[in-house]
């Protein structure tokens, strides 16, 4: 089978809430689309980036936090039972770190999922955990390490965008290998029906 | 024989959700009981706001402080969102220079009360240089004098069956923290900002810092103070006037 049912399951659940966290992340930033280093920052003080965006006052930060809290515990949630049931099941050694011959992806695809996996999406939490005054008031390290509250919520945006270009990258490359049949593994498991193309 | 494994395996579904049922029930009951539950925790978006809020208090169970600041790191600037209230109770204190502005306090407390600000300067004085985020993404640091309020809820004898402290503005707005953020030793009544008065788009003559959450929770412009065992019967329910405009009464992240 090309993927277990938790990679399924998890994969799923993920992109649903990856595309929540997205769409809630762009209705809060309209807020204030300008992003700034060090502990403070606001109009009338020197930015960082002044992102090529309106300033929207609407109130769309409102729904745009209540989703982006919602979707960001259901993205931790399924992340830790992805992490544990993957290594449970050896999913990370054998098909990523050290996997059986002939492998199923390259080297530049393991080195990347690895990425996404252990490197990015912890940073995400990480610094969006350090702009929060309650969780900083238990944690202060997790905000003084980066410099403060404002550098904490431009790497946030800035590691999003990476986020977004992996996503992007990762469907384009699904779509050349064959998309209905990479999706349909995704989905019901088994192999993708036709012969293989390496991508 | 398989009809009867059937049957077997209705009854042991049955008792599962059963049990899960009413195991979501004690949970959420004792939930409540410890303080767990924020007032705006129905809907989907509600589960969200269930879990950041339960998980907050838990977090910061021993009271943990806010970051304070060295006084060569206050901000230069300062921003607000919106001007001082327009309506007329308001603009004649403004007049004769809040002399004539008093707080009340009343509700689940022993002795109701009603403080002028000599009254409130009168009392032991709390400096903090704490950082302020408004939701939308701006910052700054200042320095915040005041009360602690603390204090005043042990002056007017608060009872120990208040579990909530509501705040209401002079503009309208009202808010309300539980007890974790009332006797919170950084929770303030502050009526002077960065050495001075406490400047007029600031929220004079009086204005909460709650300095574990987000600005928008340290409400302006202060008129009375209410204790109370819950929140279901306070205005529309939702904790305060933040959840009518789309946001959520704990604002801790």
């Amino acid at each position: 089978m090309r993927h277990s049912a938790l990679v399924r399951v998890t994969h799923w659940l993920t992109a649903a809430s990856f595309i929540a966290l997205a769409v809630s992340g762009v209705a809060i930033l309209l807020a204030h689309p300008r992003l700034y280093w060090g502990e403070t920052g606001a109009v009338g003080t020197p930015s960082l980036i002044d992102l090529p965006l309106p300033f929207r006052l609407t109130g769309q930060s409102g729904w745009g936090r209540y989703l982006h809290f919602l979707s960001a515990w259901i993205a931790v949630l399924t992340g830790t039972v992805y992490v544990l049931g993957g290594m449970r099941a050896r999913h990370f050694s054998q098909d990523l770190f050290r996997p059986l011959l002939p492998a199923k992806y390259n080297i530049v695809q393991r080195t990347t999922y690895a990425a996404v996996v252990f490197v990015l999406f912890p940073l995400m939490i990480w610094t969006g955990l350090a702009m929060s005054p309650a969780v900083t008031s238990v944690l202060p390290m997790l905000v003084t390490s980066l410099s403060g509250q404002q550098s904490a919520r431009t790497l946030h945006f800035i590691i999003a965008a990476v986020l977004v270009l992996f996503v992007v990258g990762h469907v384009a490359m699904v779509a050349f290998a064959g998309f209905s049949r990479h999706v349909g593994a995704m989905i019901l498991g088994g192999e993708p029906s036709a012969p293989e193309v390496q991508t | 024989m398989s009809r009867l494994m059937t049957r077997r395996k209705v009854i042991a579904t049955a008792l599962t959700a059963i049990g899960g049922a009413s195991g979501l029930a004690v949970a959420a009951r004792l939930a409540d009981w410890y303080g767990l539950i924020p007032p705006d925790h129905g809907g989907l978006y509600g589960v969200g706001e269930t879990l950041t809020y339960a998980s907050h208090r838990l977090l910061t169970a021993r009271g943990s402080l806010a970051r304070e600041f060295s006084p060569d790191q206050i901000s230069k600037v300062a921003p607000v969102n919106g001007p001082p209230p327009t309506v007329f109770d308001y603009q004649q204190l403004v007049r004769r220079g809040f002399t004539n502005w008093r707080l009340d306090i009343d509700g689940l407390v022993a002795r109701p009360s009603s403080f002028s600000l000599a009254d409130l300067r009168g009392f032991p004085v709390s400096r903090q240089i704490t950082h302020q985020a408004c939701e939308e993404g701006w910052s700054f640091i200042a320095e915040w004098i005041g009360v602690p309020l603390s204090y005043v809820l042990n002056l007017v004898g608060a009872s120990p069956n208040a579990r909530y402290v509501v705040f209401y503005a002079y503009d309208d707005d009202w808010e309300s923290i539980d007890t974790a953020d009332a006797w919170h030793p950084q929770t303030l009544l502050a009526y002077g900002m960065n050495g001075g008065e406490l400047p007029a788009g600031h929220g004079a003559p009086l204005r909460l810092r709650v300095p574990r959450q987000l600005g928008y929770k340290s409400i302006k412009y202060l008129a009375q103070i209410t204790l109370v065992d819950s929140l279901k019967d306070v205005g529309d329910g939702s904790g305060s006037s933040a959840p009518g405009y789309g946001y959520s009464w704990y604002a801790g992240i």
